[in-house]
């Protein structure tokens, strides 16, 4: 059997406060094989960022190791893409020099970077927009700028850290479907933090629920819908009863987060 | 649903209807005030018309006795002096010394300062242990050294230079210490994600970001680099509007005090619209 693109051997993490260690994760293990689409979902504090701040080399854990591929890739960096909750777009730069920010970085010449993100950039949404600055560009647009520029970065494996939480309903579905075309395209790895528990759902092949104090993974839920997955399938009976589980693993009342979303 | 008749609507009492409605009624009838802006040829006929009568003004008050044309001079006397001052005296020379000691303190001040602000990313220990020299430096008012910098830089144009230098360097390392701090540590993230090297953030990261604030000091330093230089000159020069204003003073010439002051607030002015310049086409090749 083949290396899991990406394990997360035992790893913990804890911090000194003046209070004494607060452990913020306890030993975790999450294995996660190449080309899946894997979701985190859990509490506000649980240890989702630590974790990817972790898997990106920009924390040393306390403890355990971060294998990608099978090599030892604790505590280094540029190994895997990262999309962060801002998007983070530099004001002074075009779309497109946005775009190629990871290529330039590893020192690819920005003529040939260009040329390569330019066809990307005009295929998956952002035709017109290769030339303007980020500051005119809509909430759901700079989000795609993000997400091109984190997949440029050419690495097999991508964190994202809730991506669409702050765009509004309408926009985050057809996000959703873009990410999901994009996924397809691709064939990258990916691992994705949200808050919304329909939404990991939809996207993903397995879930991960996560608990708070210390931070740790409760239960794994695998997602067997077939792909492509129409909307509609939220209201099949396996998501339901998915939904239904990872609510109860929430410690959220069904009813009282129907009636939240319905208010949302 | 059923219209409710009753007074109390969620725990509010409510006045009886017809009680509140006569106090609403006896309410002054107020309108939004409305201001109406002048066209601009108003306003500059205006302004002009004020300059003009005050100028006027100061004429007669000195020919009628109301005022000491001896102490106060007078538009005429001024005008006469301006034509000897360029036509015989060295105005072009005491211009160009004025010019050039604010100019290049004003240049190396900004210079350094912004690239003493940027140093403070590298090290945050470096940064906290520099920071409370650099806030007694800011404090002092560097104007009482000038006696101590004419001494150090002799009486030529270095000194001026000194003054200038010292008055707008600690400006532009604070504002630009300002943005360093401002900087979004989720964006240095961003980039040590994308395995960038520390050189690397600093140029393509912290160095633009900063951009922005090193710019906006500009303006303020070019006055700053004036009246440092003006300073200097004061204490000891050759040449300079400052020492032509002191000279003109201890020689009870009071008409060319004014025109020495006239001719440098042009020169403040044209140097102001220049920076201004500059720093408008700067902001535009800086997105922000």
């Amino acid at each position: 059997m083949p290396a899991p693109k990406l394990h997360v051997d035992n790893v913990s993490m804890a911090f000194a406060t003046p209070g004494g260690a607060f452990q913020a994760l306890a030993p975790i293990t999450l294995s996660i094989a190449t080309g899946r689409f894997v979701s985190l979902i859990g509490p506000s504090g649980c240890g989702k960022s630590t974790i990817f701040n972790i898997i990106a080399g920009l924390l040393e854990p306390t403890g355990g190791r971060v294998l990608i591929d099978g090599v030892d890739a604790t505590g280094t960096i540029g190994r895997v893409g990262y999309m962060l909750q801002k998007d983070l777009l530099l004001p002074w730069r075009t779309v497109l020099d946005n775009a190629i920010l990871g290529m330039e970085i590893q020192g690819v010449p920005l003529r040939h970077a260009r040329e390569r993100a330019l066809p990307l950039l005009q295929r998956y949404g952002l035709s017109g927009f290769e030339y303007l600055y980020p500051n005119s560009l809509s909430g759901g647009m700079r989000q795609r700028a993000a997400l091109l520029r984190t997949l440029l970065f050419d690495t097999d494996l991508i964190l994202l850290d809730e991506p669409f939480g702050a765009l509004d309903a309408q926009t985050k579905l057809q996000m959703q479907e873009w990410l999901m075309q994009l996924w397809g395209d691709f064939g990258k790895t990916v691992l994705f933090v949200t808050h919304d528990v329909e939404e990991a759902i939809y996207l993903s092949d397995e879930v991960h629920v996560m608990a708070t104090r210390p931070g740790r993974i409760i239960e794994t839920i695998p997602v067997s819908l077939p792909r492509p997955r129409l909307r509609t399938a939220a209201l099949g009976p396996e998501f339901l009863a998915i939904k239904e589980r990872c609510l109860k693993l929430l410690n959220v009342n069904p009813a009282a987060a129907e009636a939240m979303n319905q208010a949302a | 649903m059923v219209v409710q008749d009753t007074v109390t609507v969620a725990g509010v009492e409510r006045a009886p209807p017809t009680a509140a409605a006569a106090e609403r009624s006896a309410r002054p009838a107020r309108r939004l005030p409305v201001q109406k802006d002048w066209p601009t040829w108003a306003l500059v006929i205006t302004q002009i018309g004020i300059l003009v009568g005050a100028i006027a003004l100061w004429e007669i008050a000195a020919r009628a006795g109301w005022i000491d044309a001896f102490f106060w001079s007078q538009p005429s006397a001024i005008f006469r002096t301006l034509s000897i001052f360029f036509s015989t005296g060295d105005a072009w020379t005491d211009i160009g010394f004025t010019f050039r000691s604010t100019i290049f303190g004003f240049l190396l001040g900004t210079t350094a300062g912004s690239l003493f602000g940027l140093s403070f990313w590298w090290s945050r220990n470096y940064a906290a242990v520099v920071q409370p020299y650099i806030i007694c430096f800011e404090s002092i008012p560097k104007l009482a050294l000038a006696p101590l910098v004419i001494l150090v830089f002799g009486i030529g144009l270095s000194s001026k230079v000194a003054i200038a230098t010292a008055l707008t360097l600690v400006v532009s390392t604070l504002t630009t210490y300002a943005g360093v701090k401002a900087l979004d540590p989720d964006g240095e993230k961003l980039f040590y994600s994308l395995g960038a090297s520390r050189l690397q953030v600093f140029r393509k990261l912290v160095v633009p970001f900063c951009l922005p604030w090193i710019i906006s000091v500009l303006r303020v330093n070019i006055g700053l680099a004036l009246t440092g230089a003006i300073v200097g000159e004061f204490i000891a020069s050759q040449h300079g509007l400052g020492r032509a204003i002191l000279y003109a003073g201890q020689t009870y010439d009071i008409a060319l005090v004014w025109v020495a002051v006239l001719v440098l607030s042009t020169l403040a002015v044209v140097m102001y619209a220049a920076v201004s310049w500059v720093e408008s086409m700067l902001r535009k090749g800086v997105r922000q």
